[in-house]
């Protein structure tokens, strides 16, 4: 391995990186085929190619990008957990002295992906997709500040998604962890191309995060409905400004650490090395300052989701706005200077570990500030037991245990006994799972009927609620005794054979979630089947907030006319004066969808994979295509159109009907 | 293109008046002029001091420039462009004084190499 011939036209691609001997991912590539076959002949057969292309893919429309990234991270989220139950039966399996079934190469990629997958593009486009797909009707507004940037952020990210799922099939993917620290993630001992395809789909996905930052914080600031100031914004959308302010500010970080570890293992730079100067421990310093703004850029946009949730189940204003407000500007700059809790154990010495171990613990403040307002919202309201609370009483309840396993950890002792255990998987999937996955099926299950116009079915939703919810339970509290135990994290077999009753019990917790996924697509199935008998108007919830005030689902212009706000929870307001939208409409002034997104994404795609396999001409050139495609846009002047007064009467009309 | 229907705002109060961008003009050339003069003219400063200086002069500089050019005050854009910058800065302040604190304790902290070298030479005796 150690000298390559690197040919002028394919690089160091050769058929020898084909990986058509293991049988795992021969099987996996001939199901994607099948199904990714079936899928074109349907479409075909059906004729949808056209408004798959008019109606979505080149749409900037914010509410259809908003669920393009849903099924984004849906179906990323079937390809990770697939790596999950993957890592369950390998490590049910491989106690004293058995080997399991997957190699330690194979493992290690597996764990890898698995992070990677769920992070980037599960958590990360489900966040982003409700951030899109609710917060601008929250504020009156009809689309985003840039829409057009939207769409391009959006195929961004795809194409990341992309180049991780090609490297399944064609060469390898790393093999260090979600984080990739050097040296192992360096020049010397990552050698393959795995490495490279993690450092660019990360960077090409990167790109569109952090575009979609700006749009989202610009849309906040400048697009709220006349009249609606700052404090009437609805907390989701304080959220996800918080969340955006994250992302602007922390994502940089990542883009510059990522790229001099390119420059390392490129260039035979020295940043990350352990000679010449250089120092990993740098990189790690350097990628927990992004890394733990990273996993509040996650929960904070949730905390809103359960925010709003409660105040409508419980038909009650949501208790302690401000404190609110306020509780989530705090997580938001405090999320900046606790990064060191992740390395308590690499060097540092009590001064610097004290300081961070105490800022971690000031956070469960602030955090249980918003437990205790969504509880005393509950307390003494009409509570109505519907699919979306379901969810949160499940992330109340988790989320908790989760957080205070989280304060536990922040003791610097304690860390040093539980340091890259198994007892800080259980944390973190606690955190993530319970808090981030239960938050979006919240999201999900509460704003569906506002995107399609139709409930979701209430028996598939509880089964996959109780799988889900049952299923954490047993995959993980094994993990949590596990970890006290001292078994580390990443193992690919281990020798003792009393570890193996509790791993059963995760395998079998695994298998549980494996069943609350399946239920959650049954559920879809079911519901768009029966779409008609579970046909909602406008206001399915009796909800508070300004989105529930056009049709389901809505126009493309959203409102029909400018709302003038008065307060807060200005929907219920409306609904108690009795409001009616006026009919003296006005042509709508709307962007025009463009192709120019997906062309430079695709660029990106192809960019990516040249830079990953040393294609250098090919890289030169599709570089020169996205910016040549990005310049040619500038001078694209027919950008805009006006949806004409009668079109707008003739979609209220019909949406009144219903 | 959306965002210009809801915020029509007048072209001189964002992009300030010819008076306040000659005063930026001055102030910009000055600070530059000074750092040079200071070298050029071999001024007898200690040399960490003259460091310390041209370093001082440069973060004001930075404000010059965001006050008269970009026009970072109370009133523009309600205030969210003055918010932004304190933000900013406040997060490199955070990640550039963390990250110094940190690195150095760990390099405090670190075995010296030449006791390492004597573990490694004592754990290759003990095989």
């Amino acid at each position: 391995m150690s000298i390559e011939t690197i040919s002028p036209l394919f690089g160091r691609l050769s058929l020898d990186w084909i990986p058509y001997q293991e049988p795992i991912l021969v099987g996996t590539f001939a199901a994607v085929a099948v199904g990714g076959f079936a899928v074109l002949v349907l479409m075909t057969y059906y004729g949808l190619w056209g408004s798959f292309w008019r109606d979505w893919v080149t749409s900037v429309d914010h509410k259809k990008i908003g669920i393009m990234y849903m099924v984004l991270g849906f179906i990323m989220m079937v390809r990770g957990f697939a790596d999950a139950l993957m890592m369950r039966a390998q490590q049910a399996l491989a106690a004293g002295g058995a080997e399991g079934y997957l190699p330690q190469h194979h493992f290690d990629q597996v764990f890898t992906a698995h992070g990677v997958i769920m992070i980037f593009f599960v958590a990360m486009a489900f966040v982003t997709g409700i951030m899109n797909f609710v917060m601008p009707t929250q504020i009156g507004a009809r689309d985003v500040a840039f829409p057009f940037l939207n769409n391009f952020s959006f195929w961004m990210t795809v194409a990341g998604a992309l180049l991780v799922n090609i490297s399944l099939f064609v060469g390898e993917f790393a093999r260090v962890g979600w984080l990739a620290f050097p040296p192992l993630s360096g020049a010397s001992f990552s050698t393959g191309p795995g490495m490279d395809y993690y450092l660019w789909s990360l960077q090409i996905a990167g790109v569109g995060t952090t575009l979609s930052g700006i749009n989202l914080i610009a849309t906040i600031v400048k697009m709220r409905a006349p009249g609606m100031k700052m404090m009437d914004m609805p907390v989701f959308t304080w959220t996800a400004l918080a969340t955006n302010v994250l992302i602007v500010a922390a994502f940089p970080v990542l883009t510059a650490t990522l790229a001099l570890l390119t420059l390392d293992r490129y260039f035979g730079m020295h940043f990350f090395t352990n000679d010449f100067g250089g120092n990993p421990m740098m990189y790690i310093n350097l990628i927990w300052i992004w890394g733990h703004p990273e996993v509040y850029i996650l929960i904070i946009p949730i905390f809103g989701v359960i925010s709003e949730v409660v105040a409508t189940f419980s038909g009650k204003p949501l208790f302690g706005y401000k404190t609110m407000v306020w509780a989530t500007a705090c997580i938001m700059v405090l999320s900046f200077i606790v990064w060191l809790h992740h390395f308590f154990t690499m060097g540092s010495g009590a001064n610097v570990n004290t300081f961070f171990g105490i800022t971690t613990m000031i956070i469960a403040v602030p955090t249980g500030v918003k437990i205790f307002n969504w509880l005393f919202t509950m307390y003494k309201g009409r509570v109505r037991l519907e699919l979306p609370m379901y969810w949160t009483i499940g992330f109340l309840v988790t989320f908790t245990i989760g957080g205070m396993t989280g304060v536990l950890l922040a003791v610097p002792p304690v860390d040093f006994q539980l340091h890259n255990t198994l007892f800080l998987v259980a944390h973190f999937h606690n955190v993530i799972i319970g808090g981030v996955v239960f938050g979006v099926y919240a999201a999900v299950t509460y704003w569906w009927p506002k995107a399609f116009g139709f409930k979701l079915n209430d028996t598939w939703g509880k089964r996959s609620f109780w799988f889900w919810f049952v299923g954490f339970y047993f995959a993980f509290m094994p993990l949590y005794a596990l970890g006290l135990m001292g078994v580390t994290r990443r193992i690919n077999q281990y020798p003792d054979p009393a570890w193996q009753p509790y791993f059963i019990i995760a395998a079998f917790g695994a298998v549980l979630i494996l069943l609350g996924i399946l239920s959650t697509f049954i559920g879809f199935y079911v519901s768009v089947r029966d779409r008609k008998a579970l046909a909602c108007g406008g206001d399915p919830w009796n909800a508070r907030t300004l989105e529930w005030a056009t049709q389901s689902p809505p126009a493309p212009y959203n409102f029909p006319h400018d709302i003038q706000v008065r307060g807060r929870d200005e929907f219920w307001r409306m609904k108690q004066d009795g409001f009616v939208w006026s009919t003296a409409y006005q042509p709508i002034h709307m962007p025009k969808g463009t192709a120019t997104g997906v062309y430079i994404a695709g660029f990106a795609l192809v960019f990516g994979f040249a830079m990953v396999w040393y294609i250098w001409w090919l890289a030169t050139l599709s570089f020169v295509a996205m910016v040549a495609i990005g310049i040619g846009h500038t001078f694209n002047y027919n950008r805009d159109y006006y949806i004409p007064a009668q079109d707008v009467a003739a979609t209220e009309a019909k949406g009144a009907v219903t | 293109m959306l965002a210009k229907t809801h915020n029509g705002h007048g072209a001189a109060k964002d992009h300030g008046t010819m008076a306040q961008l000659m005063i930026g003009f001055g102030l910009a050339a000055l600070l530059t002029i000074i750092p040079f003069v200071l070298i050029i003219a071999e001024v007898a400063i200690a040399r960490t001091t003259l460091i310390g200086i041209i370093m001082g002069l440069g973060a004001v500089q930075i404000v010059v420039h965001l006050v008269y050019f970009l026009h970072v005050n109370r009133s523009t854009e309600q205030g969210w462009t003055l918010f932004a910058s304190i933000f900013a800065v406040l997060i490199l302040v955070i990640v550039l004084a963390g990250s110094l604190w940190v690195m150095r304790n760990m390099n405090e902290n670190m075995m010296p190499m030449h006791d390492m070298d004597h573990m490694t030479s004592l754990q290759s005796q003990q095989g």
